[in-house]
Parts: structure tokens; sequence; C-alpha cells
């Protein structure tokens, strides 16, 4: 019975790995050996791959501007959700439904949709090819979302917490930072994950705000494709490299994803 | 410190959840709010803790009106009736919170945490987090955080229903003992009349969001000012039967009948409402006089060592409290005996017209 299990999570194992397999094999090998044999494992093992991105600045800098700006929208996202979501959580207003419920509307359209208006209004305003553009046009789609995570999260501590750190003379930012962040920590963890998730790897709205100045390293990649051919390693390279940020992000929060999904009504 | 609310009303959304009241609350004293659920306990202490806003009215405390005060400037203290604790912090900085934000000493918090801690028997899970405990423990720690600091008003909202019945009776007296030992304003809330009757103190009888009744809960026992009231001290519910009083006889509807005697003698000619604890009622004849009735048994519901008998003829439906387990089958036909020198008598509207008790004392207040 076991060993028949075994051969199932082996069997899906490697059809999920394949590809990533394939992509960090490719990475350590030249063009040539790439493109003239098939092989399970590089023959002429090389970093050379490697080495071209971390040398020249128009690669490395594709990550660092990447980063940047989803970084920044993870900060803003969570900045904006978290008041958001307690208003929404403990405080009745007129319309807070329907409010609430427009909110995933703003999802329901693609991100292309939004690209000629944000395009246009960036650089009429002077934000066009800067990172905080693409942070701020990446909000607009994991506010919603963040807010509705972290509702979910504040609605299951029960307001009397809050009433009763009231009563004990707690200020409300202080019973904010101090006793329901700790409370929720869950919730914003997934809310990260999910923003930072989004953002990382939309290319659409990132490729199209952009030109020099804040290019991701997604946009970067299509450069590979120049008069001499595709340069495939190097191009492989890059993909293991944009792989990393998003297995770490999902080390960190992997007990929580699952409490995520169901939006913290568990 | 004094606490008095004056005239307050709190409705939400159209519907009434505080009517008029008004009360007001001695330095030092032990109060017990009665009521069933939805009759305005919990809205009157939020309204008290600052927690809920008044649409009309004044809260005062000695003398000054708070009404409009925020949470945090009001010295109180409550404790809900689910265990409410922060689950992030051990049960020692729970207990410490309302002395840290109050910026008292570290030597003077740890003494106060230790010995309070000690009052509720809770010193050896200092270091441990409230979900870790037990339901009491839990509740203990609530309570310890509430005790903790010098409050003027201590508000109790049925803090012991989630707990079980040998843990609440245990509690319950411990909490007695030490609410004698403040000088702050203790509110108790609670649906049964038993821990109004066990805890003492001043009780104040809440019905549908307003007071019938202030004074000691054996008063009120005693000298119910309606029928709401007498009900509110009856588990299982009084028992009303309708009758009338002409110059020589009490009459149930044709089926009994006695002369009028004791406090029934100068009660004026009419129809009445007669009510009757089912304690009160037995299967043996007291007295001479009882009225001898004959019913058929519904029910025999059996609770701990007592036993409540629910009777019917076609006429009307009794229920019976009676000590000791009896053990009757359905149409069993009984006999049952109802004194009465125990009856109380309302009238139509169910305002009380005569209580069974021959002297009323002085000093008890009432509400209309």
């Amino acid at each position: 019975m076991s060993r028949r299990k075994n051969v199932g999570i082996w069997a899906y194992s490697v059809f999920v790995l394949l590809p990533v397999y394939w992509l960090i094999n490719m990475s350590f090998k030249s063009n040539e050996e790439i493109l003239g044999t098939f092989s399970m494992w590089p023959q002429q093992f090389t970093w050379a791959n490697y080495q071209v991105i971390f040398t020249d600045p128009s690669w490395y800098n594709g990550y660092f501007n990447s980063i940047y700006y989803v970084v920044l929208n993870s900060i803003i996202t969570l900045l904006v959700a978290l008041p958001a979501a307690y208003a929404f959580s403990r405080y009745k207003f007129v319309g807070d439904k329907h409010l609430f419920f427009w909110l995933l509307t703003n999802r329901m359209a693609p991100p292309a949709v939004f690209l000629l208006p944000f395009f246009q209004l960036y650089s009429s305003v002077g934000l066009f090819d800067t990172h905080i553009a693409v942070a701020l046009a990446h909000c607009l789609f994991s506010v919603p979302l963040a807010v509705w995570i972290l509702e979910g999260f504040m609605s299951s501590v029960p307001r009397e917490i809050d009433e009763t750190a009231f009563i004990d003379g707690y200020s409300f930012p202080r019973f904010f930072i101090r006793i329901f962040l700790p409370l929720i920590s869950s919730g914003i963890g997934v809310t990260v994950f999910f923003s930072f998730m989004f953002s990382w790897v939309e290319l659409l709205l990132a490729r199209t705000l952009t030109s020099v100045e804040a290019k991701p390293i997604a946009a970067i990649m299509t450069r590979t494709i120049g008069a001499s051919g595709v340069d495939w390693g190097v191009l492989a390279a890059a993909g293991v490299l944009t792989i990393i940020p998003g297995i770490l992000v999902i080390y960190f929060v992997r007990n929580h994803v699952a409490k995520g999904f169901a939006l913290g009504r568990v | 410190m004094s606490l008095v609310l004056e005239n307050v009303n709190r409705s939400v959304d159209n519907t009434s959840h505080l009517k008029d009241i008004n009360l007001s609350f001695e330095p030092g004293s032990f109060n017990v709010l009665l009521g069933r659920t939805l009759a305005g306990k919990t809205s009157l202490m939020r309204v008290i803790a600052g927690l809920d806003k008044v649409n009309s009215g004044r809260v005062l405390v000695d003398g000054q009106d708070v009404t409009s005060l925020s949470v945090q400037k009001r010295n109180i203290s409550m404790v809900y009736q689910q265990f409410i604790n922060y689950p992030n912090m051990n049960v020692y900085d729970n207990i410490a919170s309302p002395l840290i934000l109050a910026g008292t000493a570290k030597a003077e918090i740890k003494r106060r945490v230790q010995e309070t801690a000690e009052m509720l028997r809770i010193e050896p899970f200092l270091k441990r987090y409230p979900l870790e405990l037990s339901g009491g423990q839990q509740q203990r720690t609530a309570m310890a955080r509430a005790l903790v600091k010098d409050a003027s008003i201590l508000l109790f909202d049925e803090p012991l229903v989630n707990l079980d019945y040998k843990l609440r009776e245990e509690l319950r007296q411990e909490l007695r003992e030490l609410f004698k030992l403040r000088n702050s304003i203790a509110i108790y809330a609670t649906t049964e009349p038993n821990e109004a009757l066990a805890l003492g103190g001043t009780t104040t009888l809440l019905h549908q969001g307003h007071v019938l009744q202030t004074g000691p809960a054996i008063e009120q026992y005693r000298y119910p000012i309606n029928l709401d009231a007498a009900d509110l001290y009856s588990e299982p519910p009084i028992n009303i039967l309708p009758g009338t009083i002409s110059e020589q006889e009490v009459t149930f509807d044709e089926y009994a009948s006695f002369p009028v005697a004791g406090h029934f003698k100068d009660v004026p000619v009419g129809a009445y409402r007669f009510g009757i604890r089912p304690s009160h009622m037995s299967l043996v004849p007291k007295n001479d006089d009882d009225i001898e009735l004959s019913v058929q048994v519904e029910v025999a519901e059996i609770s701990a060592s007592e036993t409540f008998l629910h009777v019917a003829n076609k006429h009307f439906q009794l229920v019976l409290q009676l000590s000791g387990v009896h053990d009757y089958r359905t149409n069993t036909p009984v006999k049952i005996y109802l004194p009465p020198e125990k009856l109380f008598l309302f009238n139509s509207e169910g305002g009380i017209v005569k209580a069974p008790y021959p002297e009323r004392k002085k000093g008890a207040q009432q509400h209309g």
C-alpha cells in the first residue's frame, strides 16, 4: 500500500519538477550544448551564464528594480489594507457590504484593461518609468485581495479583545500594534505572500509603465532575443534566479498559506 | 465613588435596548443585575463602561458627567461571559497589562500581580499562555486582570455561565469574598435567581430594557412588584391561575374554592390572577386548609435531587418543584395541595395586589 502511494508521489514530483530541473540544467550549459545535443545533465558544466547576469548592470539592475517595486507594493498594500480591513471587520457604516463586494470586482477585470489609463496618466504626471508607478499600479489588484484576506482574519478575533484592551487603558494605536497585529500575524504573512507573488509575476503593467530606470527582470529577459538569435543559457540562468525569491517567500509563509486560502475563516 | 444613571435610553436600529433607566449605585456596594437573556443587562454594562453610546440620558460618576468620556478615561474593569485574554501574552503579562499602561513601578507591578494571582489561585500558571489553560483558569486570569487595577467600577457580565457547575459554585463564593475587601462599585449580571439570592447585595431586576425593581434579592423574592418580577425569581416559572374573589369565597373558575381568609381579607371583590411558586405546592397536605386539586401527570423532569412535576387537568397546567426524585408516569392521576397562604395576588395587568407575606420591610425601593 505505502509503496503504491509512493509511486504516485514520485510520478507527480517528476511531472511538476521536470521543467524546473530542465531550466536549471540549461542554465549550466553553453548555448552550443543546449542546441547541439540532448543530455540529462551538463556535459561541460559552466557558470558563465550566471557570470553574465551578475556582472552586467543591465541584467542585475532588473532584479533590483523588480524587488524594489514588489517590496514597495507589499508595504503600501499592508499600510492601506490593514486599516481598511479593520474598519470592515469592526464598524458598520452605510454601504459597507456593497463597498466590500465592490472591492473584489476590481479583480474581475484583466490588468490589460487598465494599461492605457495608467500609461497615459503616469506619463502626464511624470511618474512614468519609476518604481512607485509600478507599485501603485499593482496595488489596484493587491489591495482588494489583501482587504478580503485580512478582514477574514480580523473577524475571527473576538471584538471583546479590543474592548478589554480599551478598558485596560490601551490607546488605539498601541492596542493595534501590541495586541491586534500579533493575533493576525499569519493573516499578514499570507497577505504579503499574495501581494508579493502577484507583483513579482505580473509582467504586462510592469513592462508597459517602465522603460529604462525601473525595468523589471521579466522585461529584460525578453531582451536576450538579439541579432545573433536567442541566448538560451543566460535566459535560463535568469529564469532560475527569478524563481528563487518566490521559493523564499513560500518557505516563510508555508504554514499559513492554507489558512490564507480560507481567508481566515477556518 | 458613586455611580448614577439618569434617564438612560439606548436603541439600535429602532429596537429599544434600554428604556428610561434611573439607577444609583452606592460606593463600595455589591450589585446584581438580574434579568433574562436580552433583558438589557449587557447593554447597561456597556453603557456604564462607555463601550456603547446612549441615545439620551446621562451617566454620572461622583457627580461628574462621564457620558461622553472615552473608555480609556473611565476607571473601570470588565469581565465577559466569554473568556477574554490576550492570547499572545502569558498570564503574568495579561494581568500586568493594565498596571503597565497606568505607569506603575516595576516592583509594584510584580507585587500586585503576585498578590492577585495568589488570591485567584493561578500563580502556578503565570508563565503559561491563556490558551494553554482550562476554562476556569482562563476566566480566573480575566478576573485577575480586572481586579489587579484599582478600578472604581467592576463589571462582571455573567462571568460564570460558561463554567461547569462545581467550578461555578466555588468561584461565586470566592468572588463574593473578593468584593467584600474592595471599596469599588461591583456590578454582577446574571440570569439565575439562585445566583442573585446566593450573592446577596442590592439586586436590580431588568425586564425588556427597563428596571422593574431595586432592592435586596430576598425582599424581591417575597414582594415582587408585578408578575414579571415574580417570574424572574421562579425557576421553573411561577404558576398562574385565573380566579375571582367574592365577599365570602375565592373561586378558581368554579373548580375549586375556599373561604376568604388570611391575606385576602381586605381585598376588593373582582377577578384576579393568582400566582403560586412551584416550590410551594406539594403532593401531601401540609395544613388543613390546603386546597386539594385533582390533576394528571404530564411529565416528571428529574433535575439533580429535584423533580419538576408538570401536571394538568382540563382547566389549567401547573409545575411543581419537589425535592427528591419522583418517578411518575404520564397520565398518572395525582392529588396536589396548594396552600392558600402562599398565593400571590395580581391584577389583570400583572401588577401585584397582595403578597403572601405579612409585613413589608421598610426601605425597599420601587420602580414603576
